[in-house]
């Protein structure tokens, strides 16, 4: 039998398609569905209106978090439209019996952190939710992609969706990091050289030691942000880091399903001669800690550096300009000294305990500036307990920050976690639009160490000066 | 839901040659608290089109009444970013019922069309003969033919073809969705889902 080497991503598709279509999409079925309050309730009206049911209500999860508040999650929600969103999902779980995790229930959180920590998520599966950071799962083997409410109503109603094969881009990065460099430098540095749309059409596997020498929330990190450079998801090979994070998880296979599902697992690597449709590589000691400076994850810069000129980038002058205009910046000028008025550390991109220890290395022994308003927000309550655990939450009380409940909060503003219009926000969040973060607000993405070392100086600060 | 049929449109268009129009510009977050899709057009490009005391800001194309259509003309990389469906019901829900650029992303790709909206890509130099076109004459007219996969400007006759898998298009120019196709195929799904090894 003649063996045709074929990649990772090959290796997980082609075992989920049922049916291809001639001139059309493959028939792909999805091991893993996640649902939450905001892209869920018009799929569930959907089914009502056609009179179908839910087709494996086993497979599917549900989680609240894009709408809530992070304090005072005991009370009421006081905005009529969350609350009701909210009470929808519960009350469509329970109609479809699926599991649902409301506010207040301790394995409650965002939904691309409550999945791997409770050993849902796992090599080789196909995983999809109404959100487009869904690419988080890949950081386990997982073909993990956001999809659209239209989908997340296929899926219900049929386990499936209709999906034509992506083509496949392979991003390598060898070497050693530098100094403060962490894995969200390495996202904002590849998407910063893709630039916005740099991979759209494709699904990336991310190659090279830096991966491999990454933990899984690191790893989790780089492909929750490969939506930020057009891609439709991101995926690592599984190893030893992924099998002993998932070992012992709740929802993780035990005793022989164990032994099964390893000698599995350890077959999800790219072949040696597999090819690639697009291929880049990228050398560790060229990345230093990173922030945006416009209003695309891709308008990224190392932090020591100048603000480019429009004339040096790909793309349109006049949308340049207006990106700039909205930020407040001219082209040519430095970040460093930019004065900060809010900080966020938190999100599906860097709500995870690495990032809180992450944060708290600099924070330790310092105060937080007093014009600076920061939330500090956890991914989920399991995350929440560890800073308790670990002593970190001591450290940020007595620095001044205040720990808040877990949600999306800040990263897309849905909740009353706004940033006012015109004020800046360092933001561990993943995206920079215009608005993003509350109307008119301005954010520049970073890495928690970036975010903490603005929160203690209250400007942009290169956090290699303080460690 | 299954949808209206789309076969032929020949309307005026809406021009908004900025790149990058991501799905967070389309509709901010804080819209999509609704239930039910419903009233999201009020909502499109709530922040361009609106100042913080909802007064609407003239400069931008959606209040200037020279431009209406059915048809609106991005920038390079439209729709980028959320997932959000809100996006493409927005836009439908304003009225438009394809949106033509030199790029789109890819879920909002996907989104259009399971509601309805026709995504047309073409080239750059195309799109810069429509935007041109269009400043020539606001209520200059482009021609979408699906079954012949073929875009017009009409005013130039100048045309270019563009790309729609033989399934989608079939679906579109029928009203039929994906969810009668899955429906249509559970006991093939149910045989697979038991061999499945999650």
């Amino acid at each position: 039998m003649s063996h045709q080497p074929t990649t990772l991503f090959d290796k997980v598709w082609d075992a989920h398609v049922i049916r291809k279509i001639e001139d059309g999409p493959d028939v792909f079925f999805i091991d893993r569905h996640f649902i939450h309050e905001v892209t869920s309730p018009v799929a569930f009206l959907g089914l009502e209106t056609r009179g179908i049911d839910v087709m494996f209500p086993d497979r599917t999860f549900a989680t609240a978090d894009h709408n809530t508040p992070t304090i005072n999650q005991h009370l009421p929600v006081a905005d009529p439209l969350s609350a009701n969103q909210l009470l929808a999902l519960e009350n469509n779980s329970a109609k479809y019996g699926i599991s649902h995790w409301g506010l207040g229930d301790p394995k409650n959180g965002i939904v691309h952190v409550v999945g791997p920590e409770n050993g849902i998520t796992q090599p080789g599966m196909t995983i999809v939710c109404g959100d487009s950071h869904t690419s988080t799962h890949g950081a386990f083997g997982a073909i993990a992609f956001g999809i659209g409410t239209s989908e997340v109503e296929m899926v219900l109603s049929s386990q499936c969706i209709m999906q034509p094969k992506p083509k496949k881009m392979r991003i390598n990065v060898n070497g050693i990091l530098g100094k403060a460099v962490t894995p969200k430098d390495v996202t904002l540095f590849i998407i910063a050289q893709l630039t916005t749309a740099g991979a759209t059409g494709y699904f990336v596997e991310y190659a090279g030691d830096v991966f491999e020498n990454m933990s899984m929330e690191g790893r989790m990190t780089v492909c929750n942000m490969s939506i930020e450079m057009g891609a439709r998801g991101g995926m690592i090979a599984p190893d030893e880091t992924t099998f002993n994070y998932i070992k012992g998880k709740e929802k993780a296979p035990k005793g022989e399903a164990w032994d099964k599902a390893l000698a599995y697992w350890k077959t999800l690597q790219t072949d040696a001669a597999a090819q690639f449709d697009k291929e880049y590589s990228f050398d560790a000691a060229d990345i230093e800690p990173m922030i945006t400076y416009g209003t695309n994850p891709g308008m990224g810069m190392g932090i020591s550096k100048s603000i480019p000129k429009a004339t040096d980038l790909e793309g349109g002058v006049a949308t340049y300009a207006k990106s700039l205009k909205y930020m407040g910046f001219e082209e040519s000028e430095p970040m460093i000294g930019k004065k900060v008025d809010y900080v966020f550390i938190g999100s599906c991109t860097n709500g995870r305990i690495e990032d809180f220890r992450a944060f708290a290395s600099i924070v330790k022994g310092r105060k937080k500036a007093d014009h600076v308003t920061a939330w500090i927000v956890p991914g989920s309550h399991i995350v929440e307990a560890q800073i308790r655990e670990e002593g970190i939450y001591d450290i940020l009380t007595e620095a001044g920050f205040l720990l808040r409940q877990p949600g999306c909060s800040a990263c897309l503003a849905m909740n009353d976690d706004k940033i006012p219009a015109g004020k800046y926000a360092v933001s561990t969040s993943n995206r920079n639009f215009e608005g993003r973060q509350g109307p008119g607000s301005r954010t520049l993405l970073a890495s928690p160490l970036v975010a903490a070392a603005a929160a203690v100086t209250g400007v942009v600060t290169d956090p290699r000066e303080l460690l | 839901m299954a949808y209206d049929k789309f076969t032929k449109l020949t309307s005026s268009a809406v021009p908004l040659p900025i790149e990058n129009v991501d799905t967070d510009q389309i509709i901010p977050a804080r819209f999509l608290k609704a239930t039910e899709r419903k009233g999201f057009g009020d909502n499109l490009f709530r922040d361009w089109r609106y100042n913080n005391d909802d007064t609407p800001k003239l400069d931008f194309v959606l209040n200037n009444p020279i431009y209406s259509g059915k048809i609106l003309v991005g920038g390079k990389n439209f729709g980028s970013g959320s997932s959000r469906e809100h996006a493409a019901w927005a836009i439908y829900d304003y009225g438009f019922r394809c949106v033509v650029s030199s790029f789109f992303a890819d879920i909002f790709k996907g989104n259009a069309i399971n509601v309805g909206i026709l995504p047309v890509q073409v080239s750059e130099p195309f799109l810069e003969q429509i935007f041109q076109a269009m400043e020539a004459d606001p209520k200059a007219e482009l021609t979408v033919d699906l079954a012949a996969q073929t875009i017009t400007i009409n005013a130039t006759g100048a045309v270019e073809s563009f790309a729609i898998n033989g399934y989608k298009k079939h679906n579109l120019l029928n009203g039929f969705d994906d969810i009668d196709y899955l429906q249509a195929m559970k006991e093939e799904i149910k045989t697979f889902a038991t061999a499945s090894a999650y």
